[in-house]
């Protein structure tokens, strides 16, 4: 008979080497870098075009975020639906994405069609009219969708965190409005893209099974093209005054939408990495201080979470849940005891191993294929951090002590800190 | 071409095992061959809670996720109307780990009272996370009831009615569990850096001994074909109207289905399909509108929904529709419009077959269907497609008293 009660033996994760492909790197002959990672078993490839051209650029709400939108909706030769159907054709997905510092295209295709499609993406690149008609159309449809969202008291609470944690006017903390929508002029727009996409920085990534003249075609459709060395624009954060806002925003809403926030440093700050650990024991995954008790012994809520945003110049410590309306106040006192608890008493050895265990395996997990890898590496890359980065999280969750832990909390999880919000 | 090997122990639990030697990790996948559908329409919701109360200890184990945790494991659980999965990724050196977990869990529950309590109410919250505290969270609810009379289709995996999840006790646990949790109702897929025989030899040392129990035999209430078109309106809280319309469809062993996901493709599939151009688009009548089915495994609902453009009459809108679906009933598509359908098709399968979990899940799903082979025959099935079929499907499907429609208006 096998005893049931027996774990099996298990070999812990914090012994195993973990390494990170190394990618290849090239420079095109305009000076744009590329960097390409050649992996996994299946024919496909994964492009990405990452501009400067982020909302930190735009001098008025929504801009950035309405022109790389509009990037896929008409050029000189092609409208909108001529390009969805050529991208379609191929079985290939272009998406575009608008971030603080960057805004991204995006090309997910089989290895095979990449000849058929680049042309394409050049001519986003160089020839887009970011049509009026569209814009009207992009305007109308946003606006109603903010309708909808702002119904939401979890899209609310996100915002208005946000603001208290940046200020309205940074980019991580501005939020936008049916008026910002109204506003957009449609020469910004042309404005915005003559500058930070035609003439803009341009950096590149590329994972997949990697075609042999990669190097080649990148040099053929974006080798020739006038980038330029833009900055990144550096806004100043300002804080909210006011810590603890209670709002309602539905006076029949069954639940709340709770935020806790503190503002937090980047990831070159001597502390980043040691949070990470904390954090995970804290409200980093399913077996966290903050999920055991708020949600597997009080049943307050479907989850709880915390997190280190993911920022470039500024990060923020954030719990975030939704909960009863009727309990958000004793699950918000709840979170603030176990802050406690974890200034007073350092976690021991069986829980602390079990982190590194679960962060080891997570990241172990997490390196599965190109598109995975390559996601590492973009990180690390647009954060001006370096490999180093990586070898020391893992170092960090291998060596970390209890004692640090403990002065990490006692140092960063102060109730003080933190901003408090509940939407309901 | 996914390559696995399959056996069967001998109290009925199906194994199979899927080798990737490129990935430094394991995979777990056990799918159990339960879900809303069999639950007791006075006790819905239930498979979907008792999903949650797999991870409140078992028989040996008071804890799950603690030695998963340990060993660098991650795992989760989805409940649908037809089955029930569960799944687990950690180091390939800790699969024995995964052994000992899953099997003490089919073997039995801890049945905790506090457990039960608690997860009651985690459901609770999730009930109202999803479907109570969002604009049109409910409506899906009304479609299903609106559109199956008998079948149990007719109600969400989440349940009917939160009384029905505050109303379980530990009995009603306790005999669910044995009725369906059992070997001969459950396919464990183990995939990953994983050889054969080492699986051979951990599923009798953990499972060969959990008894077989009776193979349940599923024997649902037909639905009737429905004979006149159903209509609903609903007034609500919401900033927007809304409409949406489903119509009944072919089941997944049936081969018209692939007609039909290929059509739903072709009217709703993203930026160059048919509804968003001339609807959004040209015609501006709506902000977004969308066309899927259901993917049930008995027959199921073709959907269409989006919401209106401010100050359009749902009247207007619903007549857009039908044209745009009078035009795929009256005349043979494109030959390329067919094609680019199928090119879709076969990338989402390879970007999907990347995962190794993805592809465990999938070994998981045809195996509970049928046969884990039929995975490697799907792009087949799609290309076989004509532009025939197409319209004869458009013409079966897209009939008045195939459809159930609701208008969703906003109060405002």
């Amino acid at each position: 008979m096998i005893d049931r009660k027996q774990s099996p033996h298990i070999v812990d994760a914090v012994d195993f080497q973990l390494n990170l492909k190394p990618y290849q790197k090239f420079v095109l002959d305009n000076g744009v870098e590329v960097y390409a990672v050649d992996a996994g078993a299946e024919q496909v490839l994964l492009t990405e075009w990452v501009f400067a051209a982020g909302n930190s650029q735009e001098d008025k709400n929504l801009v950035a975020a309405t022109t790389n939108y509009l990037l896929r909706n008409g050029t000189i030769n092609k409208t909108a639906f001529q390009i969805n159907e050529h991208f379609d054709y191929y079985g290939s997905y272009i998406n575009r994405a608008c971030y603080n510092e960057t805004a991204t295209i995006t090309l997910h295709s089989l290895s095979r069609h990449i000849k058929e499609l680049l042309p394409l993406v050049r001519e986003l690149i160089t020839d887009s009219v970011l049509p009026k008609e569209e814009l009207l159309i992009y305007q109308q449809n946003m606006k109603q969708r903010l309708k909808v969202s702002l119904k939401k008291s979890d899209f609310v609470a996100g915002r208005l965190i946000d603001a208290y944690l940046y200020g309205e006017n940074h980019p991580y903390g501005k939020y936008s409005s049916a008026e910002n929508f109204d506003a957009l002029e449609h020469e910004e727009l042309v404005d915005f893209y003559n500058k930070y996409y035609r003439e803009g920085k341009l950096t590149m990534f590329v994972a997949g099974k990697l075609p042999s003249d990669l190097e080649q075609l990148l040099n053929t459709y974006f080798g020739d093209l006038p980038f330029s060395d833009i900055p990144v624009k550096q806004t100043k954060v300002e804080f909210a005054s006011e810590k603890k806002v209670r709002i309602t925003n539905d006076p029949d809403g069954a639940q709340g939408s709770i935020r806790i926030a503190r503002p937090f440093p980047n990831r070159h700050h001597p502390d980043f990495l040691k949070a990470l650990v904390l954090n995970t024991l804290f409200g980093g995954f399913f077996g966290s201080r903050l999920m055991s008790n708020i949600r597997e012994d009080k049943g307050y809520t479907y989850g709880i979470h915390s997190y280190l945003q993911n920022h470039i110049q500024q990060s923020a410590w954030m719990i975030s849940t939704e909960a009863g309306k009727d309990v958000c106040e004793a699950a918000i006192t709840e979170v603030y005891k176990e802050m406690e608890i974890l200034r007073n008493v350092p976690v021991d050895k069986e829980e602390l191993m079990l982190v590194r265990n679960y962060m080891m395996g997570g990241i172990l997990g997490d390196l599965d294929g190109p598109f995975h890898i390559m996601a590492r590496w973009k990180n690390i890359i647009l954060n001006d951090l370096d490999e180093k980065y990586f070898y020391d999280s893992i170092n960090t969750i291998k060596s970390i002590t209890a004692e640090e832990i403990q002065a990490l909390a006692q140092k960063y999880l102060q109730p003080d800190d933190f901003y408090e919000l509940v939407v309901v | 071409m996914i390559q696995f090997e399959k056996f069967t122990l001998s109290n009925g639990l199906r194994v199979i095992v899927h080798q990737d030697l490129s990935t430094p990790m394991a995979v777990m996948n056990i799918m159990y061959d339960v879900g809303a559908r069999d639950e007791h329409p006075e006790k819905t919701g239930f498979a979907h809670l008792f999903e949650h109360l797999m991870f409140g200890g078992s028989v040996n184990i008071p804890n799950y996720d603690e030695p998963l945790q340990i060993a660098g494991g991650e795992n989760n659980a989805y409940t649908t109307n037809d089955l029930t999965n569960y799944y687990i990724q950690l180091p390939a050196e800790n699969l024995e780990t995964a052994f000992w977990l899953e099997s003490d869990r089919m073997l039995s529950l801890a049945f905790d009272e506090k457990s039960l309590e608690t997860q009651r109410k985690v459901v609770c919250e999730e009930f109202k996370e999803h479907y109570l505290v969002k604009p049109y969270g409910d409506v899906w609810h009304k479609m299903r009831e609106l559109a199956y009379k008998k079948h149990p289709y007719r109600w969400m995996t989440i349940g009917k009615e939160l009384s029905h999840i505050e109303n379980a006790t530990l009995n009603d646990v306790k005999s669910f569990f044995f009725k369906h949790y059992l070997p001969v109702n459950a396919v464990m897929v183990v995939a990953g850096n994983v050889t054969v025989e080492r699986v051979k030899e951990l599923a009798e040392k953990w499972f060969g001994d959990i008894p077989s129990g009776e193979k349940y035999i599923r024997n649902l209430p037909q639905e009737p074909e429905q004979q006149e078109e159903r209509r609903q309106i609903i007034k609500a809280n919401v900033p927007l109207d809304a409409l949406y319309k489903t119509w009944h469809m072919p089941s997944r062993l049936d081969g018209r289905y692939y007609v039909v996901d290929l059509l739903s493709d072709i009217l709703g599939g993203g930026g160059s399909s048919r509804l968003y151009q001339t609807l959004v688009k040209e015609k501006k009548l709506f902000s977004n509108i969308q066309c899927f089915h259901f993917g049930s495994t008995e027959n199921g609902l073709l959907a269409i929904d989006g919401k209106l453009v401010k100050g359009v009459k749902l009247e207007d809108a619903e007549k857009a529709i039908e044209n745009v679906l009078d035009q795929v009933k009256q005349e043979v598509i494109m030959e390329i419009e067919l094609q680019k359908v199928k090119n879709k098709t076969e990338s989402m399968i390879v970007f999907e077959d990347m995962s190794v979990m993805s592809r465990a899940t999938s070994l998981a799903y045809y195996e509970t269907l049928g046969d884990a082979a039929w995975m490697n025959f799907e792009l087949a099935k799609y290309s076989a497609v004509t532009t025939q079929d197409i319209l004869d499907e458009s013409r079966n499907i897209f009939k008045n008293e195939n459809s159930n429609t609701i208008y969703y208006l906003s109060e405002n």
